[in-house]
């Protein structure tokens, strides 16, 4: 585990939990630092909601422990937790106004009135919503809601901040803005956010650190940069960004995949069970031949602004992916045949 | 449009046969002819005539007091049920449970009624509890009744409401009981408010259940009806029509106005 | 915290159930209560061997489908035309439905008497009109009673059609029409059988009610409707035979129990 340290915030270890016959999370361990933005990345099914409730008190794992600073708190209701959330849904009271819902936790806490007015003023001004105190949540934006949210679980100043989907309700439109509001309100607070997503490019461009969930265990855990570049798994690298993944035999430091018809050389464990090539690294090669090539048919294209992505149908079932960069001329038509190739240092080795 | 045109007129069909009975049996509630449904000049004497009737007047005020008591057993009793079942999960004899607070929402009045009798009588000649058939029998049985719509009215209400609500109370320091108090019950209220009015009515009306398990201290008002009813109509019915069916709209119009959907913002 | 709710349920509904089942096999006595315990099939053979007993089963059978069917023929247009009503007009449609469901179920026979009866509004204003010369003799009938129980449950047919035609598409009328279907042809090839399952709800509840109904056949039907409800009635109140007004419940109640598991399958559906 690339492990936050001794100075860990939160551990979870041996985390298990099954609803009946379906196990949500199978002996997971996973280690939250103080003040880091975490994202649990994974599919529906993969558990990461599951393991955002069990932290957060409202389900109790099956057998494992959660540590805060040390101490187990398996057993702490979430009322008594420092832990807050918030909710995919935002939960926000309808009966209760902004500032009434801001203030909520505080008067759980016994904030005195004038404290609580100060700080839920503070937290309303920080998120930017200064002035709609008197309105129902009702009456906000989707946007306006999702910030109410967010400021009723930072006025309780939580070491720890669980956000499940936190963009996930919102317009494409404001998703990029509110994503880097979140990051900032991070920094301010000081806060550990640890966010669930099913969304990669989410995950990539929010977290200091990303796990990737897969049938309730820690796929991969790291920075977004190296789960991206240096997938460890079949399942990670087809997850994150599409990456070609082709099976086949490690053999003489390099690796044959029967079914596409190309030799792979690079960095090769012997162990390999795959390899995987990212589109974006394969440019158009004519005259290569021998290891890391490959020719196809350009069986369909996709103009997708900067690039156009490139399907060739290579010799035997198997079809590539090619990224092609518009500053690289004009892309090959469809049915064109077209030579490929690719640098070693590229070739991810996948040994799972 | 003709389809359009052939539902309209079919609609107004449907409620004129509604309607027209009820307009037409309060209308002649202002006639001063001693035949029911026969114009005889503008008169509140069948008014005074009810307000005269001892009978009457007695039953209704039992009948009132039976349907108060029994509507605020069964916000209760069906209150409770309906959370049980909303938020409980899967609780040992849910099944049992459900079936069971559901049954009177399905089964014939005279079944309920006699079924209910049996077990007064039964209860009393093991018990000596409770003493004969009355007010206290038919009560019991209405709020019987009454809690499973109760149950129906605060489950749905509860399953449109978003559970996550009562977690993010907990998740702010609320412990369960005061995530119920200041979340789940106010968002319930216009849900019990309007199960209390619908067991109030339904105890109101009832005939059969009540004939059953009541006794002669214990004639409610529907029961009183039936007997003049089955003697023969007088204008007194109109009368008392006329007293309901503007009493009932009063809480009707209530009853939307508390239930009515909260103005959803853009 | 269920304690008293479910200590409630057990005296009140399912020792009920059972003391029907008891009484029905008691034997009639002349005592207070008129029954002795005993586990003696007579009240359940009384049934079986009297055909006055199946026949009142058959006829409230009867009576019970013809009211449904009736009620789902008027409550069809109602439903369309409510669910297609704009936002503020079709509450006021729903309270006009359901207020005359409110303003009490005897006082709306008492009416329909008033309009039916031999010098009722009806006849006085058939014969005003010279269309008849002497009063028909429109209460006390099998349509009599047919229009008062149609009248009573009618709103409880309406309800779940028009719910379920607020959750109908609207695309998928437009859709038809789009692929060339009249109006008529629209209804009965999509929102017929979309809806279905909901009318099917809507049938089943006013059947069950009307199964046992005793209120309606007692003050407006013929004497000779005698429906197994008004049967059970005269047996415990007139003859004060309790083991076989106890085993008409139970024979009523397990006749009815494929409709109501039936219900509750089509109320869990939707």
């Amino acid at each position: 585990m690339t492990g936050a340290g001794p100075a860990a915030l939160l551990r979870a270890r041996g985390i298990t939990k099954a609803f009946g016959a379906v196990v949500a999370l199978d002996a997971l361990d996973l280690d939250i630092a103080p003040g880091e933005f975490f994202a649990l990345l994974g599919g529906s099914g993969s558990g990461k909601s599951t393991l955002l409730r069990i932290i957060a008190g409202f389900e109790a794992p099956d057998a494992g422990r959660v540590l805060l600073d040390g101490a187990d708190i398996v057993a702490t209701p979430p009322w008594a937790r420092p832990i807050n959330m918030m909710f995919q849904s935002y939960a926000l009271f309808p009966h209760l106004s902004v500032a009434d819902n801001v203030a909520y936790g505080l008067r759980r806490g016994g904030v005195a009135k004038a404290e609580a007015a100060r700080r839920v003023a503070d937290a309303l001004a920080m998120v930017g919503l200064a002035g709609l105190d008197r309105r129902r949540p009702h009456q906000l934006s989707g946007g306006q809601q999702q910030r109410v949210a967010l400021a009723r679980s930072l006025v309780m100043r939580p070491r720890l901040l669980l956000l499940d989907e936190p963009l996930g309700a919102l317009d494409a439109g404001l998703r990029e803005r509110t994503g880097f509001e979140l990051r900032a309100l991070q920094r301010q607070t000081g806060a550990a956010f640890v966010m669930v997503t099913h969304d990669q490019e989410e995950a990539l461009a929010l977290a200091d650190r990303v796990a990737v969930l897969d049938g309730g265990r820690v796929a991969q855990v790291g920075s977004p940069r190296a789960i991206y570049e240096r997938p460890a798994s079949r399942f990670v690298a087809r997850f994150l960004g599409a990456a070609n993944v082709f099976e086949g035999r490690a053999m003489g430091g390099g690796f044959d995949s029967a079914v596409a018809g190309i030799t792979f050389a690079g960095a090769i464990g012997g162990d390999s069970l795959a390899v995987a090539i990212r589109p974006e690294r394969i440019r158009i090669a004519p005259g290569a031949s021998g290891a890391n090539s490959a020719t196809g048919i350009v069986e369909d294209t996709a103009f997708r602004g900067d690039d156009t992505l490139l399907v060739l149908r290579l010799s035997g079932a198997a079809t590539l992916r090619v990224l092609h960069a518009e500053q690289d001329g004009a892309p090959p038509a469809r049915g064109d045949t077209v030579t490929v190739g690719w640098d070693a240092a590229d070739v991810v080795a996948l040994a799972s | 449009m003709r389809r359009g045109r052939f539902t309209g007129a079919a609609m107004a069909a449907g409620f004129v046969f509604l309607w027209l009975p009820i307009l037409l049996l309060v209308g002649y509630a202002f006639s001063a002819d001693r035949i029911p449904f026969q114009w005889g000049g503008f008169s509140l004497r069948w008014f005074a005539a009810l307000a005269g009737n001892e009978r009457i007047v007695e039953a209704a005020g039992l009948s009132l007091r039976i349907a108060a008591g029994a509507a605020t057993l069964a916000v209760l009793l069906g209150g409770a049920a309906g959370w049980a079942l909303a938020r409980f999960g899967r609780f040992r004899g849910r099944a049992l449970f459900g079936m069971l607070i559901g049954a009177p929402l399905v089964l014939p009045e005279v079944v309920t009624g006699l079924s209910l009798l049996l077990v007064f009588v039964a209860l009393e000649g093991a018990t000596g509890w409770p003493q004969g058939r009355g007010a206290l029998t038919v009560l019991l049985a209405h709020a019987t009744l009454g809690a499973a719509f109760v149950a129906v009215v605060v489950q749905a209400r509860l399953a449109e409401t978003d559970r996550s609500l009562e977690e993010a109370a907990m998740d702010l320091g609320a412990t369960p009981f005061t995530a119920f108090r200041t979340i789940t019950l106010p968002l319930i209220a216009p849900a019990l408010g309007a199960g209390w009015l619908l067991a109030f009515t339904l105890s109101l009306d009832d005939v059969v259940i009540a004939s059953f398990v009541s006794g002669p201290a214990g004639t409610t008002l529907p029961m009183a009806l039936f007997a003049m009813l089955r003697r023969g109509l007088t204008p007194e019915v109109n009368a008392l029509g006329a007293v309901v069916v503007l009493g009932v709209g009063a809480m009707l119009a209530l009853a939307t106005l508390l239930l009515r959907p909260r103005p959803r913002g853009e | 915290m269920l304690a008293p709710v479910w200590a409630w349920l057990l005296v009140l509904v399912a020792a009920p159930a059972a003391a029907l089942v008891v009484i029905a096999l008691a034997e009639a006595d002349s005592g207070i209560p008129p029954f002795r315990l005993a586990l003696s099939p007579t009240g359940f053979a009384t049934l079986v061997e009297d055909a006055y007993y199946l026949d009142a089963v058959l006829t409230a059978l009867r009576v019970a489908v013809t009211t449904s069917a009736c009620c789902l023929l008027v409550a069809y247009p109602m439903a369309i035309g409510i669910a297609r009503a704009a936002p503020r007009r079709r509450v006021l449609l729903l309270v006009l439905l359901m207020l005359p469901f409110w303003t009490g179920f005897l006082l709306r026979v008492g009416a329909w008497i008033g309009l039916l009866r031999d010098e009722g509004w009806i006849n006085r204003l058939l014969m005003a009109a010279g269309i008849t010369d002497a009063p028909l003799p429109l209460l006390y009938s099998e349509g009599a009673m047919l229009v008062g129980m149609v009248h009573a449950y009618l709103p409880f047919a309406v309800l779940p059609l028009f719910a379920a035609l607020l959750r109908l598409d609207p695309a998928l009328g437009e859709a038809a029409a789009d692929l060339g279907a009249r109006p008529a042809t629209i209804f009965f090839t999509v929102t017929l059988p979309v809806t279905a399952p909901d009318a099917a709800a809507g049938f089943l509840l006013v059947f069950i009610p009307a199964a046992g109904e005793f209120v309606i056949p007692e003050l407006m039907g013929p004497p000779e409707a005698q429906l197994v409800g008004r049967v059970l009635w005269q047996e415990f109140f007139q003859n004060r035979d309790w083991p076989v007004a106890a085993a008409l419940a139970v024979a009523l109640l397990a006749l009815l129990l494929v409709p109501i598991r039936l219900f509750q399958r089509l109320g869990a559906r939707a």
